[in-house]
């Protein structure tokens, strides 16, 4: 039990892969001009880092070490192609917004890290939940940049809120009175607004230092 | 008889920074008052705002940053990158706009990077183009100049304090009647819609030479620049390279196809090739150390721009040349170091 939370910690907190280990970053940066977005390839990205948890530490005995990562890569996107075609086929205006990103979730290090260093050497209960709190600390970064730059670049949040639950929850989309600064949605906004999470939780972690010691 | 006895040096250089940044304000003097003369009072309204906006991020940073305020404020070097975000924005902008472009460039250009003397990219520069990025529509409308005689509306001296405290109109007005798209502007989806350059000439906002009005806030400039170079705070080397690379750029390209291409002349007075030869490209800081370096810097600079306002997206492109040649800086030091006397 206690063993499971650390492991949910180390994904959400300590090792989270977008703030500390910086791998994925490439999806992180490039989709997260809404919140929708950046939710919807958390979720993805979650299923995927689970799924392929779950298989390759089922496989972890039978793995042969010198094609170990091309294993690895092979599951990942049989992974992927099904979520692919699982959301053209249920959440088509999502799939034309985040496009190639989907594919693109089988080369996110994250994943390949993941099944590495935890899945390939333990048993599956801790390897998928390893995987579930990795996937966790990745989404809520991305919702968390998406709705900053949201918020500051388009002056609206949760717009696009239609493509994942339907035409009834188009009221949820809030408006901002202003018109917004256009950079927040531009690359560069995206690099500013990782940096500021960065340094947010630097700072939060040498506030809870100092109080240690 | 007794006389004091001193040590050399005995003509001391100009290097403190309170003394550098206020002969910079100095310089921009004539510019300045071209500029009123142009296109009245606005950049004054601006150049107040921006500077309010920069005394206080600096003063907040420093604060933040545990290092001394009121000496951090007293150099005037914040107050020299208010008066360039001010000069490179248009004369009637909402009050919000001078106060961002200042508060980026003092935060994330100058004190993020480590402060004065610490930054890597011209803090100004970086400024407007985040200006430039994010508002689009208020950084590409230019009250034209000489309003009046060119039979534009021309907004009084209450309703411009008005405009730019509160960003509204006089109710018989409307912002496409004050304001004009920028000569450089113009030439670009001039192009675009097949005419040459001779027929987009033929329009008031052109001067004899550059645009109408820019032509000679240009020449204005060259003084404060000639200024500065005559009190040896800026080399010749940087100024001379951006604007012959630009001269070479433009002149070869004209020679081309004179209806495609603007004359030489045209690129060298309009626009911010002047201001930014002389007084942007050579911050001391992010520009590059040695000779051999500078003059490599400043042809860089001047291709860029030229490239950026021929085929580029944005009509002028010299903040983003700017930039681009900022991050090679340290490149070209560690290149072009000059040799040690006496070894190979």
């Amino acid at each position: 039990m206690n063993d499971s939370r650390t492991l949910l910690a180390d994904g959400l907190w300590h090792k989270n892969p977008a703030l500390i280990q910086l791998i994925g970053i490439c999806p992180l940066l490039a989709v997260t001009s809404t919140l929708v977005n950046g939710l919807a390839l958390g979720l993805a990205t979650i299923v995927v880092l689970v799924g392929t948890n779950l298989v390759v530490s089922l496989l972890r005995h039978a793995l042969i070490p010198s094609v170990r990562i091309l294993i690895f890569v092979m599951i990942i996107s049989s992974l992927v192609t099904t979520i692919d075609i699982l959301t053209n086929a249920f959440f088509y205006e999502l799939h034309e917004v985040l496009g190639l990103f989907i594919p693109l979730i089988i080369t996110n290090c994250a994943i390949l890290a993941q099944a590495e260093t935890i899945a390939s050497r333990n048993k599956l209960g801790k390897s998928m939940i390893s995987g579930l709190g990795s996937g966790l600390g990745f989404t809520i970064v991305l919702v968390l940049l998406g709705g900053m730059r949201e918020i500051i670049g388009l002056g609206s949040l949760f717009s696009g809120i239609e493509m994942l639950l339907g035409d009834s929850a188009l009221k949820l989309t809030i408006n901002l009175p202003y018109e917004g600064a256009l950079i927040a949605i531009l690359p560069p906004g995206a690099f500013f607004g990782l940096a500021a999470l960065i340094a947010l939780r630097n700072l939060l972690v040498s506030k809870v230092k100092v109080k240690r010691i | 008889m007794q006389f004091t006895i001193t040590k050399a040096p005995y003509v001391k250089p100009i290097t403190s920074i309170p003394i550098v940044m206020r002969h910079v304000l100095y310089a921009l003097i004539p510019a300045l008052a071209a500029y009123i003369w142009f296109f009245g009072f606005g950049i004054c309204i601006n150049i107040l705002i921006a500077c309010i906006a920069a005394v206080v991020s600096e003063a907040f940073m420093l604060y933040l940053r545990k290092q001394p305020i009121t000496q951090g404020i007293t150099d005037g070097s914040a107050l020299v990158t208010a008066v360039l975000i001010a000069f490179s924005i248009p004369p009637l902008v909402p009050w919000w706009i001078p106060v961002i472009g200042t508060f980026s460039a003092i935060i994330l250009a100058k004190h993020l990077y480590g402060g004065i003397g610490a930054n890597v990219f011209n803090p100004a520069m970086v400024g407007y183009a985040i200006l430039l990025l994010s508002f689009p529509v208020e950084m590409t409308h230019w009250a034209p100049p000489l309003a009046e005689e060119l039979g534009y509306e021309v907004l009084g001296f209450w309703s411009t304090i008005i405009y730019a405290l509160s960003s509204s109109l006089p109710i018989d007005t409307n912002i496409d009647a004050i304001t004009q798209a920028t000569p450089l502007d113009m030439i670009k989806s001039g192009i675009k819609n097949n005419s040459t350059i001779t027929e987009i000439r033929m329009d008031p906002l052109f001067g004899k030479l550059g645009s109408f009005g820019w032509e000679w806030i240009s020449i204005y400039t060259i003084f404060g620049g000639l200024y500065l170079l005559y009190k040896g705070i800026i080399n010749w080397h940087i100024p001379v390279s951006v604007l012959t690379s630009m001269m070479i750029f433009s002149a070869l390209f004209y020679a081309i196809d004179s209806d495609q291409y603007l004359s030489p002349g045209f690129h060298l007075l309009s626009g911010s090739t002047i201001i930014g030869a002389f007084f942007i490209a050579t911050d001391p800081t992010s520009a590059a150390t040695s000779n051999k370096g500078r003059l490599i810097y400043g042809f860089g600079i001047g291709s860029l721009a030229y490239a950026i306002r021929t085929w580029g997206g944005f009509p002028d492109g010299f903040a983003f040349a700017v930039l681009l040649m900022n991050s090679s800086v340290p490149l070209l030091d560690r290149y072009t170091r000059p040799r040690i006397y006496g070894k190979s």
